[in-house]
C-alpha cells in the first residue's frame, strides 16, 4: 500500500458552534506541507473513515511564508501551515485554530486586534506627503541591519498565541506591537511619535505585562529579535514614565 | 451636479490599490478599499529582487532613458510608449517617497542607496531591501494606509470580495457589488469611480508563483460586464521558482543579479553529487549563449533556453525538469546580507542550505504582461473604472524586466487615484443622483449565481476542474505554443464550462464557505482563460513572452498591435479586435541578447 499520512484535524462550523475533530489519511506526497494535504481534502472531502465532509477553511495566500495568513496550531505549535513539511512532522498530525482569538471557522480566526494595536501606537513614519521631496535621510548599513530584521514581521500573530500574559485578563499588546514600536522609534522621522508610542505602551495591557517567558521569540518564523525589541522598549518606556512624572 | 467630496472604492489592497489609496486620500478623496485578504497580506509581499530606477548612484550614466529604452526593449517593443517614458521618469522619485516612509533599503557604506543588477540591463537599477523588497514596500504603504485610516478618510473592507461593477443605464460605473466573505453577503457599494488594483492571474496555470488569491476573477468579471481585456496571451514564465505541491515558489531574480550561476552537468545522467563536479564539466548554457547578458537575460530568454537544455539537449539534472541555480561561490556574508529571505525560503521548503549546495530550479507561471485594457490615464473603456497594477496591461509589452513590476504597480497607482478623483469631480452627475434600481438590480443578479450555486446537484468537483484547467494551460498556454494545441485548448476549456454546470458543492453553508467562494472564481478563470488561448492562437509570431517554434520571428508588418479582447455575451466567449502600438519615441529594432543594444 502507497505510504499516507493522517491528519487530525479541529472543526468548527462556526463562532457559535462547538468543535469536533475529524481525520484524514492522504496518499503521502514529496514535499508535502499541511496547506498542500488540506488542497487534496478539498479536491477529495472524505474522512479516514469514509464519511463525506466539507472542505477544510482555512486563512492563506502567498504560501512562501511572507504573507502571514496560514498560522495555526500544529501539533500544538504555533506556526505557518505552509512551512510545516509533514515529513517532518510526529503523525497523526493534530491541526487546530489558534486558541486565544475568535474562531470564524475551522482554522480560520480573527486576528484584526493586531491591526487595531498597530493604530494605537501610530506604527507609521509621519511624512508630510507623496510629493517629491528628495531622498530621504542618511541611513549608515548597521542602522540598516538593526531595522530590517524587526521590519519582517508578518503580522501572524504567533507570537501572541504562545504568549502566557496574552490573554483576557492582562489585555496584554502583545510582542509584535511592541517590536514596531521600537522599529519606528529608531527611524529618524518616525522617532517624531516616540512619545506618544511610549505613552500608548505604559499602564494595563502595556509593556508591563510581559513576564519574560520568551515562548514569543522561540515561536516566531521570522526569528525577530522580540525579547530584545521589549527590553529595549521597555527601558524607554521607563525613562519616558519619569520624564512624564516630572513634568507632570 | 458633480460630487463635491468624492468617494471612490479601490479594490485591492497590494502595491497599487494602496498607492491609489494614498493620492486619493491625500486629495482629499473619501476611500473605500476592498480587499479579499488583510491588505498587508496581499501578493506584492512575495515581490523579492527590488525595484527600477535610473539614480545613477554607482557611477555607470544611467538616465531614465536608459531605463525607458530597456523597459520598451526587454518588452519587445509591443508597449505603448509615452506611459513607459513617464513612469521611468518617475522611478527615482518614487524611490526617494518610500525611502522616506521608512523602507529599510539596504545601503552602501556612505549610508546611501545601494543597487543590483538585474535582468535585461547592463546597470546596477535595482534599489532593494535584502530579498524581501515587496513586503518592505507594501508594509510602507499599509502603514500610510492606517494612518489615514485612523484619520477616518479610508474604510477597510477587509474579507470582501469584489464580485462586479454597477452600471448605470448610460454604462457608467456606479460602484460595485461584493461579497462578504464570513457571512456570505452580497451588497452593493456607491461610489463616483472606482479603482481596480486586483493583481496576478496565476490559479489559471493552476500552480503558479502567485499567492492563492491571485485568480484573475475580478479582471475577469469586468471583462464579461464590457471592459476589453488586452494582451492576454502573454505570460511570463519566471525561469527560476522551485517546483512544490502546493505551488511553484520563487528563486529572485537577484539571486543572480548578486552573482548566481546557471548550468547543468555536462554528461546525460551524471549522477554525481553537484560539488564534486569539476568546472570542466559543467555548462554553462546562458553565459555562452549570451555572453554580454550572461545569466541576466530577460526571463523569457532564459525560461526558453532552460526549457530547450533540459527537452532538446536532455541535459536536466538526473533526467528531471531542473537545472542549477548555484550560488556556492559567494559568501556566505554578502549571501545573509543581500539574499537572506529568498535562501530561507529555499532551505525551509526543500531542506537544502543553498549557500553550500547548489539550487535546484525550474521554470513557472510568474506573471501576466496583459490585463485591463487602460488609456494612458489608467482608465478603462468603461466611464468611472480605472485600473492600476498587474491586473491591467500598460507598461510591460510582451516581457516584463524584473524588478519593473513594483514600479509600475506604484506608478499606475499614483496616477489612477488622482485620475480617479478628477473624474468623479468631472463627471456631470454625481452618483447621489443615480436611482436605487442599478444597484438593486445588480444585487438580484450576483444573489441569484449564488443561489443557482448552491443549489446544483450534478457530480462535479470544483476543486478537480481547476486542477485540469491549470495543466492544460501551463502544458499548451506558456512558454512553447503551437496552433493547434491552442485550439484544442479552447475546445477543452468549453468542455469545462460545460462541466461547470454539474458542480456540486459539498459544502452548501452560508457561513465563511471557502469552496463556494472559490467555485465562483473558478467560473471566472474559465471565462478569461478562453482569452488568453485564443490571443496565442491568434498571434502567429514570436514576441517577448509568446513563442511559437512555427513562427519564430517578430512579425512587425502584421503584429505590431495590441490584441483586445471583448465579450460578447450572445455567443458567451471573446471576440477580438487590435490596435496600433504607440512607438512615437523609439523605433522598433530587433531584440538580442547575444550582443550588446
Amino acid at each position: 500500500m502507497a505510504k499516507t499520512v493522517i491528519l487530525r484535524i479541529k472543526r468548527q462550523e462556526n463562532p457559535q458552534a462547538n468543535s469536533r475533530w475529524e481525520e484524514f489519511e492522504l496518499t503521502w506526497k514529496p514535499g508535502m506541507n499541511v496547506i498542500s494535504a488540506m488542497m487534496e481534502i478539498a479536491a477529495n472531502p472524505v474522512t479516514r473513515d469514509g464519511r463525506p465532509t466539507t472542505a477544510i477553511t482555512y486563512d492563506s495566500n502567498c504560501l512562501e511564508e511572507v504573507c502571514g495568513s496560514c498560522a495555526m496550531l500544529i501539533n500544538g505549535r504555533a506556526r505557518m501551515a505552509c512551512s510545516a513539511l509533514v515529513d517532518k512532522l510526529d503523525q497523526p498530525v493534530r491541526v487546530e485554530p489558534f486558541s486565544k482569538f475568535p474562531v470564524i471557522r475551522d482554522l480560520s480566526v480573527d486576528r484584526s486586534v493586531l491591526f487595531e494595536n498597530l493604530k494605537r501606537v501610530k506604527a507609521w513614519v509621519p511624512v508630510d506627503g507623496t510629493y517629491d521631496l528628495g531622498p530621504g535621510p542618511r541611513v549608515y548599513p548597521t542602522e540598516q541591519e538593526q531595522a530590517y530584521p524587526i521590519s519582517r514581521c508578518i503580522s501572524c500573530c504567533c507570537c501572541m498565541e504562545a504568549c502566557p500574559q496574552f490573554n483576557e485578563n492582562t489585555g496584554f499588546v502583545g510582542a509584535a506591537t511592541i517590536a514596531q514600536v521600537r522599529l519606528f522609534n529608531q527611524h529618524p522621522t518616525g522617532k517624531a511619535l516616540k512619545h506618544e508610542r511610549l505613552q500608548a505602551l505604559m499602564g494595563d495591557g502595556g509593556i508591563q505585562e510581559c513576564g519574560f517567558a520568551q515562548n514569543c521569540v522561540e515561536v516566531c518564523p521570522k526569528d525577530i529579535p522580540l525579547t530584545k525589541a521589549i527590553s529595549d522598549t521597555g527601558r524607554e518606556v521607563v525613562k519616558q514614565a519619569l520624564k512624564d512624572f516630572f513634568r507632570g | 451636479m458633480a460630487a463635491t467630496n468624492p468617494r471612490i472604492i479601490v479594490v485591492g489592497g497590494g502595491l497599487a490599490g494602496l498607492a491609489a489609496v494614498i493620492k486619493i486620500a491625500e486629495a482629499g478623496g473619501n476611500v473605500d478599499l476592498f480587499s479579499i485578504v488583510p491588505v498587508k497580506r496581499s501578493h506584492s509581499v512575495c515581490a523579492q529582487g527590488g525595484i527600477n530606477a535610473a539614480k545613477n548612484l554607482k557611477g555607470e550614466g544611467d538616465t531614465t532613458w536608459q531605463h525607458f529604452d530597456d523597459t520598451v526593449y526587454g518588452g519587445d517593443f509591443l508597449t505603448n510608449q509615452p506611459p513607459v517614458k513617464a513612469m521611468c521618469e518617475a522611478a527615482p522619485g518614487i524611490i526617494d517617497l518610500l525611502d522616506r516612509m521608512g523602507v529599510p533599503f539596504n545601503r552602501t557604506p556612505e549610508g546611501l542607496l545601494d543597487f543590483r543588477r538585474f535582468g535585461g540591463t547592463l546597470y546596477h537599477r535595482t534599489a532593494f531591501a535584502g530579498a524581501t523588497t515587496g513586503q518592505q514596500l507594501l508594509y510602507a504603504l499599509d502603514e500610510q494606509v492606517r494612518r489615514y485610516e485612523a484619520e477616518g478618510r479610508v474604510t477597510k473592507y477587509e474579507h470582501w470580495e469584489f464580485l462586479s461593477a454597477v452600471l448605470d443605464s448610460n454604462h457608467v460605473c456606479r460602484g460595485i457589488c461584493a461579497m462578504n466573505l464570513r457571512t456570505m453577503e452580497v451588497r452593493t457599494f456607491p461610489a463616483d469611480a472606482i479603482v481596480m488594483a486586483t493583481g496576478g492571474i496565476g490559479a489559471i496555470f493552476g500552480k503558479s508563483t502567485n499567492s492563492v488569491v491571485c485568480t484573475g476573477s475580478a479582471q475577469s468579471a469586468l471583462y464579461q460586464q464590457g471592459c476589453y481585456y488586452a494582451n492576454g496571451e502573454f505570460i511570463q514564465v519566471h525561469p527560476t521558482s522551485i517546483p512544490g505541491e502546493d505551488k511553484l515558489r520563487l528563486m529572485s531574480e537577484s539571486a543572480r543579479g548578486e552573482g548566481g550561476r546557471v548550468w547543468v552537468p555536462k554528461t546525460k545522467g551524471d549522477k554525481r553529487e553537484p560539488r564534486s563536479i569539476p568546472e570542466s564539466e559543467r555548462w554553462y548554457f546562458l553565459e555562452e549563449w549570451y555572453p554580454k547578458y550572461g545569466n541576466l537575460v530577460p526571463r523569457d530568454v532564459a525560461t526558453r533556453a532552460i526549457h530547450k537544455v533540459v527537452y532538446e539537449h536532455e541535459l536536466g539534472i538526473d533526467g528531471q525538469p531542473m537545472v542549477y541555480l548555484d550560488l556556492t561561490h559567494i559568501d556566505r556574508a554578502t549571501l545573509d546580507r543581500k539574499l537572506e529571505g529568498i535562501l530561507e525560503i529555499y532551505e525551509k521548503f526543500v531542506g537544502d542550505d543553498p549557500r553550500e549546495v547548489p539550487m535546484k530550479i525550474f521554470p513557472g507561471m510568474h506573471y501576466t504582461m496583459g490585463g485591463l485594457w487602460v488609456d494612458y490615464k489608467q482608465a478603462t473603456n468603461i466611464k468611472g473604472i480605472f485600473a492600476a497594477g498587474e491586473c491591467e496591461y500598460g507598461y510591460h509589452g510582451a516581457n516584463r524586466l524584473g524588478a519593473n513590476s513594483l514600479v509600475s504597480c506604484i506608478w499606475g497607482g499614483f496616477v489612477a487615484g488622482p485620475q480617479a478623483v478628477a473624474h468623479a469631480k468631472g463627471s456631470a452627475k454625481s452618483t447621489d443622483g443615480v436611482s436605487s434600481s442599478a444597484f438593486d438590480a445588480e444585487k438580484k443578479r450576483q444573489e441569484e449565481i449564488n443561489s443557482r450555486l448552491i443549489s446544483s446537484s450534478g457530480n462535479e468537483n470544483p476543486f478537480r476542474i481547476w486542477r485540469e484547467l491549470g495543466e492544460l494551460m501551463t502544458k499548451n498556454c506558456t512558454v512553447i505554443r503551437y496552433n493547434k494545441p491552442l485550439k484544442e485548448t479552447d475546445a477543452k476549456i468549453v468542455e469545462l464550462l460545460d462541466r461547470f454546470n454539474r458542480i456540486n458543492l459539498s459544502d452548501k453553508s452560508m457561513w465563511a464557505n471557502t469552496s463556494f467562494v472559490f467555485t465562483r472564481q473558478l467560473y471566472n478563470m474559465l471565462q478569461l482563460s478562453r482569452v488568453i488561448a485564443q490571443g496565442a492562437a491568434m498571434r502567429d509570431e514570436s514576441r517577448g513572452a509568446h513563442y511559437k517554434p512555427d513562427f519564430p520571428e517578430r512579425d512587425d508588418k502584421n503584429w505590431l498591435k495590441t490584441t483586445k479582447a471583448y465579450f460578447a455575451p450572445d455567443v458567451d466567449e471573446p471576440r477580438f479586435e487590435f490596435e496600433p502600438v504607440d512607438i512615437s519615441l523609439i523605433p522598433p529594432r530587433p531584440r538580442r541578447y547575444d550582443m550588446a543594444k
